[in-house]
């Protein structure tokens, strides 16, 4: 145990010894959240309309960029190969990593959930939905999209790649999470659509990490 | 045959142009793709030829050069 | 139980194997093609509500079916693959995946040909439309994916481990899409959903079904070919086997002597 709690712990450490890969998704998330209401209408009706969708859709976007931090650094520097040559579990050491790289990269998304809210003028209801349907929603960002991570981190050109792949795997997310939001706006219960993320996200966290294990040792070859 | 005549088969009562688009456009792109996987064939066994043959002369090209030494 | 399939796990084997086969599938997809096709256009009865326009149908109904079909055959081959190590699974995992990505096209180009007519316009947000849409990025993502790799072996991996996401992903986004539509649009958009088909109009659609689940398979087995041919380069059987047709096609042709002057 006191292993993985290493790895957790080295994670963070390098983690935050980044700040700007940790900050720079952050700036951009706020950035293309600042464009709706110039490209779209400041009228506070219209921004309450598109606000859950917008403020998804940008952090699906944020979390595109993050993302490809994950496993990078430990493949370049050789240290995925050390984990996979230590006869630790690979699956429980890539868990262990997206807890640490969801921990660094989602909760500060959390923290400026609050700001984001008001630029786009949602209603309490509709916050607290959010924050649930992010609370729920982001680890299955991170552990869906360290799958292709893992598959695109030997690439040189692997960011748009990595685009292209999530994308379409994230639409559903998308669907439930900004409908559970537009429920909340109407005042109508949205408990469906939470059980239907965390039903996701559960059916994720089983078999992912298998998954991530598998396609970094296609990686690694 | 449902149609009167040939030219109301043409005319599809009126649909004509969205009906053929629809089968034109179908057709093309699986011509196309058929005769893109058929044609590439042709094309890697000729280069198998190719790269065969340039070794063979590569390799006779060697021995006549050890020949004269 | 399953050791008759063994034997094709063999490059050889299996090149073989799309050689017998590609005639059969080629001349399937011709008569049913033609058959379900000119059926449908000229023979089956007329729809009462659209006219002559639902002749799309024809061509529509089949290739959304087997766009969805040939990802699961994807998928299905990758699992083969990763299971007992066979890189010929692979190797038919990615030479399904144009075609797959090509039916995907022509359901969605048909499917906005008939829209137009029916709707008022090209594109509408159709639960159906849309899953098709998303269905077309899955496969690009697959395909991508294999291009950006210079070691095919570990490419065909990488696409197969996408290719199974992707289909676990599939009956989500199509459950989603279609709760999702039904909940910015209501049931306005039924036309499609004919309760029941007169079988004077189901016949030429299944054949045509057929016939583009034939052509399916012509392509796969000869992009199989292809691919095998492509990764199996410098083996002798590919060499004698290349020569040997070569110079069938090109035998008392002055090309021949130009190449090897070339």
């Amino acid at each position: 145990m006191s292993l993985y709690q290493g790895i957790f712990k080295r994670d963070m450490q390098v983690a935050f010894k980044q700040k700007a890969e940790l900050v720079q998704p952050l700036m951009f998330l706020l950035m293309v959240v600042t464009l709706f209401p110039l490209g779209v209408s400041p009228s506070p009706d219209t921004l309450q309309r598109i606000g859950p969708g917008v403020i998804w859709i940008a952090a699906i976007l944020s979390s595109l960029m993050a993302m490809e931090r994950l496993f990078r650094d430990d493949f370049q520097d050789g240290s995925l190969e050390q984990y996979m040559l230590s006869g630790m579990p690979l699956p429980a050491v890539s868990a262990v990593k997206v807890a640490a790289h969801w921990l660094v990269s989602f909760v500060p998304l959390l923290l400026l959930s609050p700001l984001l809210a008001m630029f786009l003028n949602l209603t309490v209801d509709m916050y607290i939905a959010l924050v649930l349907t992010l609370l729920l929603g982001t680890p299955l960002l991170s552990l869906i999209g360290a799958i292709a991570v893992g598959l695109t981190v030997g690439l040189q050109k692997g960011g748009v790649l990595l685009a292209l792949l999530l994308i379409p795997v994230f639409i559903p997310l998308l669907i439930f999470a900004t409908s559970a939001v537009d429920s909340a706006a109407l005042q109508l219960p949205y408990h469906a659509q939470l059980a239907i993320i965390a039903a996701m996200l559960l059916l994720a966290a089983a078999f992912a990490p298998f998954a991530i294990a598998y396609s970094l040792k296609v990686s690694q070859n | 045959m449902q149609f009167e005549s040939f030219a109301d088969f043409l005319n599809m009562g009126g649909y004509a142009f969205y009906v053929w688009l629809s089968f034109g456009v179908t057709f093309l792109a699986m011509g196309i793709i058929a005769i893109q996987s058929l044609s590439k064939h042709r094309a890697l066994l000729k280069q198998v030829v190719v790269e065969k043959e340039r070794k063979a002369r590569i390799k006779k090209a060697r021995q006549q050069q050890q020949d004269n030494t | 139980m399953w050791k008759w399939l063994h034997p094709y796990a063999k490059t050889e084997r299996a090149y073989q194997l799309c050689l017998t086969l590609q005639p059969w599938f080629w001349v399937g997809a011709l008569v049913c093609l033609s058959i379900g096709t000119v059926w449908g256009l000229a023979f089956a009865p007329q729809d009462y509500q659209q006219g002559d326009s639902f002749r799309i149908i024809y061509i529509h109904v089949p290739s959304a079916i087997l766009s969805m079909g040939t990802y699961v055959a994807m998928a299905i081959a990758a699992l083969v693959g990763m299971v007992w190590q066979w890189r010929t699974a692979y190797m038919s995992m990615i030479a399904m995946a144009p075609i797959g990505a090509v039916m995907t096209f022509i359901a969605l180009f048909t499917g906005a040909a008939w829209g137009k007519p029916m709707w008022g316009a090209w594109w509408v947000w159709d639960a159906r439309l849309t899953s098709e849409l998303i269905l077309l990025f899955l496969y690009m993502g697959v395909i991508a994916l294999y291009g950006a790799f210079e070691d095919k072996q570990q490419a065909g991996k990488a696409a197969g481990v996408m290719a199974l996401v992707g289909v676990v992903n599939i009956p989500i986004i199509h459950y989603s899409v279609e709760w999702w539509n039904t909940l910015h649009q209501g049931a306005t958009i039924s036309k499609f959903d004919n309760p029941s088909i007169a079988p004077e109009m189901l016949w030429p659609l299944l054949i045509n079904l057929l016939g583009f689940a034939f052509f399916i398979g012509a392509v796969t087995t000869a992009r199989l070919r292809n691919e095998i041919v492509l990764r199996e380069l410098h083996r002798p059987w590919v060499q004698a086997l290349a020569t040997e047709k070569v110079s069938k096609q090109t035998s008392g042709s002055p090309n021949v002597n130009l190449k090897e002057g070339s």
